[in-house]
């Protein structure tokens, strides 16, 4: 790998930055340093705060105290447009495009060439956005709106919006998650040429080989404080774990051995066309499986079709021996499924309601008395959900959303354990969470899989997936491709399998 | 890996451009289907009827529709960026009366009478606007409180009185029933800012931002969109429209009392979605709204040449509010499943 | 850094506050109603008569009733703008039907499926297709008024037997009372509602798919089915509101209730119902209802103007939205400065 000592002056810096969203400490007195012509990696785990330290870089939240330095200037951010004028150019791991509007509208909104008159040249936004197109060597007509395309290509509009204004700093919020292995070629080409340009790139990624290939330096959060910024070159990737992680994986993965039962859960050639098909699994009573694979591999999916919030086109769902009615999540409920959304805060919860109601809505059935709900049996059922997964929480009547993520997750995670279900899937069940949170949370899927209870788990955090799971299975681009055994699941035949590698060397 | 990656080979995406062209002809089918679903009517009502197509029957067309075309145009700016503004129809009852009003048994001009029209709608609208958008409350009810509160202060000072024709100067009403080469000054003047709106909204920043706003408030938030400024003047040029469109309605007609135009919001609303602009914003054009607008004023004068029971109109109109839009969510949908389709058989191809 | 042991209970209690405030905002249309009466009682000859309040009750008997099922939509976060053309075409019907010699308890089940068919429609067309009820409303506004025109076009039937008329005016009460019968069905309709919005699953699962449709639909809440059944009902009350209307003024026309929707909508926010769903209670919506009907009694009483009075409304209606988003914003800038104030940076 080829490095220059950085050049001495940033062109952008955190300087002991802090920032709060009600009881949660998103950051505290964090540093950062970003040079020219550096591609720099910003490690951490999930909840570490490395979301919140860009949203701060990029205008969209004003950090509590500490300076943003522009140039070695301070600066403060208005808004996402006073960075963009900055040169700064973000781009997230869910791009925000504009689905009604074409993509040579989303890459110049608010700032379209202009002729006589202050009118938009319409021309050039269209002659400009193919020669954007053509830099990245992808084939989307820049009149094609934005509604349909692909997360891979809604990605490549996001940098060619970063091309358009010549961005001095380029930050990006894991970009390779739903990227294939050739579509992660073509964006590394595209950010070594930017870097050899002179422009500053600051890169998140959770897989350590990518960091380690694109970038020269990293600095490592660790639950919203500032660990360490160093060379890459002098780590080796179990020093950058050691930096994120900061205690010992055991701690972190309590995993117990559990008798392995019948099936519980029989997944038999589900297809939903265009997202996955031809998928078939089983899970066993007291067993803990794995579903891995890359952003958009369609995990999530296959999750929503077995429990039946989407429909699928083909296959079938039994649970127990008997088979699911289709696109029925009551008729998945009755039957002991249970799923916990990825999505926590749109689909695991409704925010505006309080925490009892919340663990109540999946028992409106069991909280009555003569047929009316009964508020002191709601109290009842979430109060004794709350001491046994330990909810950190004022009162049961307080709306989940003041609660920290940790502890929404646990309020979903009771709504759905109260339902006393047989088949349990959970989807990315430690996302956005603190460290000390997440091992309770796997300490719990543990003991209720001792207890004899089926669990589905979907994860993106490998780590997780190697510590926790009895069996993984992967899945690329819509199918089941592999099944690993505990015993020889590596992140390496995990990744290889996700990523398809296999098939591209055939290729 | 190495670091010396080519530029990846052209994969070739040629379904999508497909389904791209796909997309675009259906966006654009809107106006044109509403188009040819008037010609259509037109051209049915005719064989019909030869006299609906006389120089009376064509000037009464053009007259009847000007002013919802109107109306149309300005509900369509605040439509787009995801509100609604249900005040249009009482901003033209009071600036109607107050423009009536104030030129009674005077010799006022044209000019000065259409601004203090538009003065007034505009004052209006910054006030729906300003609640919408910097008080962040829900613009339906917001507007329906300015509907009542309009009407009344119209009711208030107008108690009852009627201005008539005789009162106002005849130059006012030239402007009304006046031409020019044969063609009424009402449908000019709605023409010409619709030309104007259609040529803003399309060609200037703050024009695309509404659609911008309307489509993803979020992402328009990230792109740094002075959203509350954009969505206030939205309301300002409805409000405005709506006061203008009071001051022409006086030209137009001569007499006017206090609940002119009452309860034309929702015809307007109708209009506008008719037209193809979506309920949920982000979508459509005024030219699409005037068609509309054009469409269902048409509808209306067809059923009098046609001698149908004028009591069917109400009901036409809502069955074909209700098919214009279930036809565009149902073709929509299919689009979305078309286009999910095959860029999944694209995907599992390479 | 040090971390105040208080920082973390701080939050949660400005959300309380936050949320007791906005929830207030109903206790203070209560406040408000009681105070008009108090006032009215004191002021106003005539207004705490048992024949005026007979008469300003039943005046709003209509809105009250269609307001309790469009609590429930509005609570759920949909809107049913076709309920007045509904009335008219159940008060229509009813007029046509009678002129073609039916019966009256053969009519009434007739307007009643009617106005189930209705609400079929128009919940099919946001269940099924998909598209959102503000516009397929407006749609079947125009429609139902029409089909009323088509029925009986501008004629007005009035030849209705006075022992049917008679349930419907205000004139008759229920003994020793001065309510009258359609209030009285308002009351037992209100309490009805009131058990189902706040005291079984139902009502819990409207609450979950206003605020949050997606996770409601997630957590097995049959979201399409209670949105249809929601629509239908308030399309069955609207048909009835229709025959209540037609006998009470004796009178059968297709404009009947014209422009009732927005009243009935204006009743519902300013009891405090969120537009945006989720939140509100049915006191409030019935608090809403009873203010207009009193404040509106009581200005004619006094000899304001009906323009006033439709002022008033729409003030109220503003303010209704207004005043606790104005609120809120206040305690959070006061929680910030207080929570900006006592932490200057010690490193």
């Amino acid at each position: 790998m080829n490095q220059s000592a950085p050049d001495p002056a940033p062109v952008l810096a955190l300087k002991g930055v802090s920032k709060s969203f009600g009881a949660v400490r998103a950051l505290q007195d964090v540093s950062l340093q970003l040079f020219p012509g550096e591609a720099h990696a910003l490690a951490g785990e999930n909840g570490a705060g490395k979301s919140t330290l860009i949203k701060a870089l990029a205008g969209v939240h004003r950090p509590d105290s500490g300076e943003v330095l522009l140039d070695g200037e301070p600066v403060v951010f208005h808004g996402p447009a006073d960075a963009r004028d900055a040169g700064i150019a973000v781009i997230y791991q869910e791009p925000t495009l504009f689905p009604d509007l074409s993509i040579a509208e989303n890459i110049f909104m608010g700032r379209q060439p202009r002729r006589a008159l202050g009118r938009i040249d319409r021309k050039a936004v269209h002659a400009t956005t193919a020669g954007l197109m053509r830099r990245l060597g992808v084939d989307l007509s820049p009149d094609r709106p934005a509604r349909g395309l692909s997360i891979a290509d809604q990605q490549i509009v996001e940098i060619a919006k970063a091309l358009s204004f010549d961005a001095r700093v380029l930050i990006m919020d894991e970009p390779t998650a739903a990227l294939t292995g050739s579509e992660t070629a073509r964006l590394f080409s595209v950010v070594q040429t930017l870097r050899a340009e002179g422009a500053a790139v600051l890169f998140i990624s959770h897989r350590l080989d990518e960091i380690f290939e694109l970038c020269q330096r990293v600095t490592t959060l660790r639950d919203g404080r500032w660990i360490s910024s160093e060379p890459l070159e002098e780590l080796t990737e179990d020093d950058l774990v050691r930096r994120m992680v900061g205690r010992d994986l055991d701690d972190l993965y309590p995993k117990q051995e559990a008798e392995v039962g019948e099936v519980a859960l029989s997944v038999h050639r589900l297809t939903r066309e265009g997202v996955f098909r031809d998928v078939s699994f089983d899970v066993r009573r007291g067993e803990i499986v794995a579903l891995a694979g890359l952003v958009g591999a369609g995990r999530t999916e296959v999750a929503q079709a077995v429990f039946g919030v989407d429909r699928a086109d083909a296959g079938e769902v039994k649970v127990g021996g008997t088979v699911l009615r289709p696109g029925s999540p009551t008729a998945a409920m009755a039957a002991g499924l249970a799923l916990v959304p990825e999505d926590r805060r749109q689909r695991g919860l409704v925010m505006d309601l309080s925490i009892e109601r919340n663990i109540g809505l999946t028992g409106l059935d069991e909280v009555r008395k003569r047929g009316l709900v009964s508020r002191a049996l709601e109290h009842d059922r979430a109060a004794d959900w709350a001491v046994r997964l330990q909810l950190k929480y004022n009162r049961l009547a307080d709306s989940v959303g003041v609660l920290s993520g940790g502890n929404q997750q646990k309020v979903v995670l009771a709504k759905w354990l109260a339902t006393g279900p047989a088949v349990l899937i959970v989807d990315e069940p430690t996302r956005g969470i603190d460290v000390g949170t997440k091992a309770e949370v796997h300490r719990l899927l543990s003991s209720l899989a001792a207890d004899g209870l089926a669990v589905l788990m979907i994860s993106s955090d490998l780590p997780e997936v190697i510590g926790m799971a009895d069996r993984v299975l992967v899945m690329h681009e819509g199918r089941l491709v592999a099944e690993i055994p505990r015993a020889s699941a590596t992140e390496e035949s995990v990744m290889a399998a996700a990523t398809g590698r296999n098939e591209r060397a055939a290729a | 890996m190495t670091t010396t990656i080519e530029s990846p080979p052209d994969t070739a995406k040629a379904p999508q451009r497909s389904a791209s062209s796909l997309v675009d002809a259906v966006f654009r089918a809107r106006e044109i289907s509403i188009a040819g679903a008037l010609v259509l009517l037109i051209l049915g009502t005719y064989l019909a009827n030869p006299l609906f197509l006389s120089d009376q029957g064509v000037k009464d067309l053009l007259l009847n529709a000007s002013i919802l075309v109107l109306l149309a145009v300005g509900q369509s700016a605040v439509v787009i960026t995801r509100n609604i503004d249900l005040s249009v129809g009482s901003v033209v009852g009071l600036s109607a009366f107050a423009c009536g009003k104030f030129v009674a048994g005077t010799d006022h001009g044209v000019l000065t009478v259409m601004l203090l029209g538009i003065a007034i709608g505009v004052v209006c609208g910054l006030v729906s606007g300003a609640l919408v958008s910097f008080g962040r409350v829900p613009a339906l009810v917001v507007t329906l409180g300015m509907l009542y509160i309009i009407q009344g202060i119209d009711y208030w000072w107008a108690q009852g009185e009627q201005i008539s024709a005789s009162d106002v100067p005849d130059a006012v009403l030239g402007l009304g029933s006046g031409s020019l080469l044969g063609v009424p000054y009402l449908p000019l003047i709605s023409l010409v800012l619709l030309a104007a709106t259609a040529y803003f909204l399309r060609s200037y920043r703050s024009g695309r931002e509404l659609y911008a706003i309307g489509s993803s408030p979020e992402a328009a938030r990230l792109a740094g969109i002075p959203i509350r400024r954009r969505v206030l003047a939205a309301y300002a040029f409805s409000g405005a429209v709506a006061g203008f469109a009071g001051a022409l309605w006086l030209a137009r007609f001569g007499t006017v009392v206090a609940d002119n135009a009452h309860g034309w919001e929702l015809t307007v609303v109708s209009a506008v979605v008719v037209g193809g602009v979506a309920i949920t914003g982000g979508t459509g054009t005024v030219w699409g709204a005037a068609l509309g607008a054009l469409l269902l004023t048409t509808i209306g004068s067809v059923l009098v040449v046609l001698k149908v029971d004028s009591f069917w109109q109400g009901a036409i109109t809502g069955a074909l509010l209700l098919l214009a839009i279930s036809v565009d969510r149902i073709v929509n949908l299919r689009m979305t499943a078309a286009l999910r389709k095959r860029s999944a058989r694209h995907d599992h191809g390479a | 850094m040090t971390t105040a042991p208080d920082t973390k209970t701080a939050p949660a209690s400005r959300a309380s506050l936050v949320r007791s405030l906005a929830l207030r905002w109903d206790t203070a249309v209560g406040v408000l109603l009681v105070a008009v009466l108090v006032v009215g009682l004191g002021s106003t000859d005539g207004f705490g008569s048992s024949e005026n309040l007979a008469f300003a009750f039943n005046d709003i008997a209509e809105v009250a009733i269609i307001a309790l099922p469009m609590t429930l939509l509005v609570v759920a976060g949909q809107v049913d703008l076709s309920v007045a053309s509904m009335l008219g075409l159940g008060s229509a019907l009813t007029g046509a039907l009678w002129e073609a010699g039916w019966a009256f308890e053969t009519i009434v089940p007739v307007v009643l499926l009617v106005g189930v068919a209705g609400g079929l429609l128009n919940g099919w067309l946001v269940t099924r297709v998909g598209l959102p009820s503000l516009a397929v409303t407006i749609g079947t506004l125009a429609l139902y008024r029409g089909l009323a025109s088509v029925a009986l076009g501008s004629d007005a039937v009035t030849d209705f037997p006075q022992t049917y008329a008679d349930w419907a005016v205000d004139t008759t009460t229920v003994p020793g009372t001065f309510l009258t019968y359609p209030v009285l069905l308002f009351i037992v309709l209100a309490a009805v509602t009131a058990v189902v919005l706040h005291a079984t699953g139902l009502g819990r699962s409207l609450f979950a798919i206003g605020a949050q449709e997606e996770a409601a639909y997630f957590a097995g809440i049959r979201v399409k089915r209670i949105k249809l059944l929601l629509f239908v009902v308030t399309g069955l009350f609207s048909a009835f509101a229709g025959v209540i209307f037609t006998l009470r003024y004796g009178s059968a026309r297709a404009d009947n209730g014209l422009g009732f929707e927005m009243l009935v909508i204006a009743s519902v926010l300013l009891g405090g119902i969120d537009f945006d769903g989720g939140k509100g209670t049915l006191f409030g919506a019935v608090a809403g209802v009873l203010l207009i009907g009193v404040l509106k009694n009581l200005l004619t009483l006094n000899d304001i103007a009906n323009e006033v009075q439709v002022i008033v409304t729409g003030l109220l209606l503003v303010a209704s939205v207004l005043t606790p988003r104005v609120i809120a914003t206040v305690v959070e800038r006061r929680h910030r400065r207080a929570a900006n104030t006592p932490a200057p940076q010690s490193t």
